[in-house]
């Protein structure tokens, strides 16, 4: 009898968690949904969270890794930005660059959040049809003074699931911004330059205080 | 002889190190887009001098103390003047709708809007737009040119800059008389900017590893997406081979 229970609560257990997980990628959303759900969660927790609002890092942080980096594509906006040093990294440099990176996007994302006060986002049509694996996701961030802030996000489902590799705000793409600026380390310090420098500038981030007032 | 044959050869020796010199400083830019990187650099700095010691804390200190509706009214008094100019643009540009869109937010804010310190025509639905000259000669199809930074207004390109002088003649309050609450409303129109630009410059401080190199690229790619009014064609970005292509226009 004790081992049965032991088989039906362990494949309970499996089955139980094997639903959790595969219920995001079972549902398919598609990726102009998936944007626009992640946006609204994201916006909501902000407002409605004081702490946030006064510049709580380690809360804004978690919001950040909970609502919004399961869906982004880290390595995939790594590698575009180092372009063509990406292919002469050892696996082990690909792996530290990500990482440095992806936490650089983090803190930079986590100061921008602390600053929503009432923004709404309106989004626009979606470049790209539903079947592409490549699509275009547009918004526009409607703020109390001047004009909206143009809010963009490249999806791809290459990976099985759609992921943002990349963002535009007001007209710049980020992995192409940041393009130039890995190409003049890694040719004069290699990727291991690089990502020291990631590094250092990540570990002055997380010490820096969030103030909501303008530095 | 000899002896003037020598001291002429070291004159164009000299001269010639110089020039050499000076053109080592252009063409260490790896970037084709930024031919005059050795002079953007200097400039950059400068500018980034002043603004740290003036503009910065001037603009902080306005944004803390001065309160919020009057921020927002200065802020739509000049949004409105530029919307004048942004109209005459869009024409220009053959945009007629945009255009009398901008026109009637003049039309709305400077009357019911109290000579534009109230922005209602967004309230309404009235979308502003944000075109100037140089925005127009690209329209044309004229290319931006290289990246130049000019003294204290910051980032530009060839192009805009040789449109300056036609946004300076459009801007409205240029022939404000008397002359100083024109240089008193310029002053304030600049601190207002720099205020409203301070979260972006902090995050600009926190996200950049090279802040030349992340203000050049990220500009120039705004520039170009304002061009097209936020629809630039998709530049195929390489994955691992070449570097990708700088953005064209």
């Amino acid at each position: 009898m004790k081992p049965f229970m032991h088989l039906a609560a362990a494949a309970a257990t499996v089955a139980f968690s094997t639903v959790l997980v595969a219920a995001p990628a079972a549902a398919a959303e598609a990726p102009d949904a998936l944007v626009k759900r992640i946006s609204n969660e994201v916006i909501d927790s902000v407002k409605a969270d004081k702490d946030i609002q006064s510049g709580n890092r380690s809360k804004i942080m978690g919001l950040v890794n909970e609502k919004i980096l399961p869906y982004v594509d880290a390595e995939k906006m790594t590698q575009q930005a180092a372009g063509r040093h990406w292919r002469s990294a050892t696996p082990e440099q690909k792996q530290k660059l990500t990482k440095e990176f992806r936490d650089l996007l983090v803190y930079t994302y986590a100061g921008a959040l602390s600053t929503i006060k009432n923004e709404t986002v309106e989004f626009k049509p979606m470049r790209g049809a539903a079947t592409d694996s490549d699509v275009e996701v547009r918004s526009q961030v409607n703020v109390a003074r001047g004009e909206p802030i143009t809010l963009n996000y490249r999806l791809s489902n290459e990976k099985g699931s759609w992921k943002i590799y990349d963002v535009n705000v007001l007209g710049a793409w980020l992995v192409q911004t940041y393009t130039s600026t890995f190409n003049s380390e890694i040719s004069k310090n290699g990727v291991d330059g690089l990502i020291k420098r990631l590094a250092d500038r990540n570990a002055q981030l997380s010490s820096k205080p969030l103030a909501a007032p303008a530095k | 002889m000899n002896y003037t044959v020598t001291l002429s050869h070291l004159r164009l020796c000299a001269a010639a190190a110089a020039v050499m010199v000076l053109s080592g400083c252009a063409s260490t830019a790896n970037n084709p887009q930024d031919p005059l990187e050795g002079y953007n650099r200097v400039m950059f700095s400068v500018n980034d001098a002043v603004d740290r010691a003036v503009l910065k804390p001037v603009a902080t200190g306005y944004k803390n103390v001065v309160p919020g509706f009057a921020q927002t009214g200065v802020g739509n008094f000049f949004g409105n003047l530029s919307d004048a100019w942004s109209s005459v643009n869009n024409l220009l540009q053959g945009k007629p709708e945009q255009a009398g869109t901008d026109f009637g937010r003049v039309a709305l804010n400077s009357t019911f809007g109290i000579f534009g310190l109230l922005d209602i025509a967004s309230e309404a639905g009235m979308q502003k737009s944000d075109e100037d000259f140089g925005q127009t000669l690209g329209k044309w199809g004229v290319p931006s040119g290289p990246y130049l930074i000019l003294p204290l207004l910051g980032p530009s390109t060839v192009r805009d800059t040789a449109a300056l002088p036609a946004d300076i003649g459009g801007d409205i309050w240029k022939y404000k008389e008397p002359a100083n609450w024109r240089n008193i409303g310029a002053g304030i129109r600049v601190i207002d900017t720099r205020a409203s630009l301070l979260d972006a410059s902090s995050l600009l401080e926190d996200a950049a590893l090279d802040r030349y190199e992340f203000l050049r690229d990220g500009y120039l790619q705004r520039r170009q997406s304002q061009v097209y009014d936020g629809d630039v064609p998709r530049q195929a970005v390489d994955e691992g081979d070449a570097e990708a292509p700088a953005a064209k226009q």
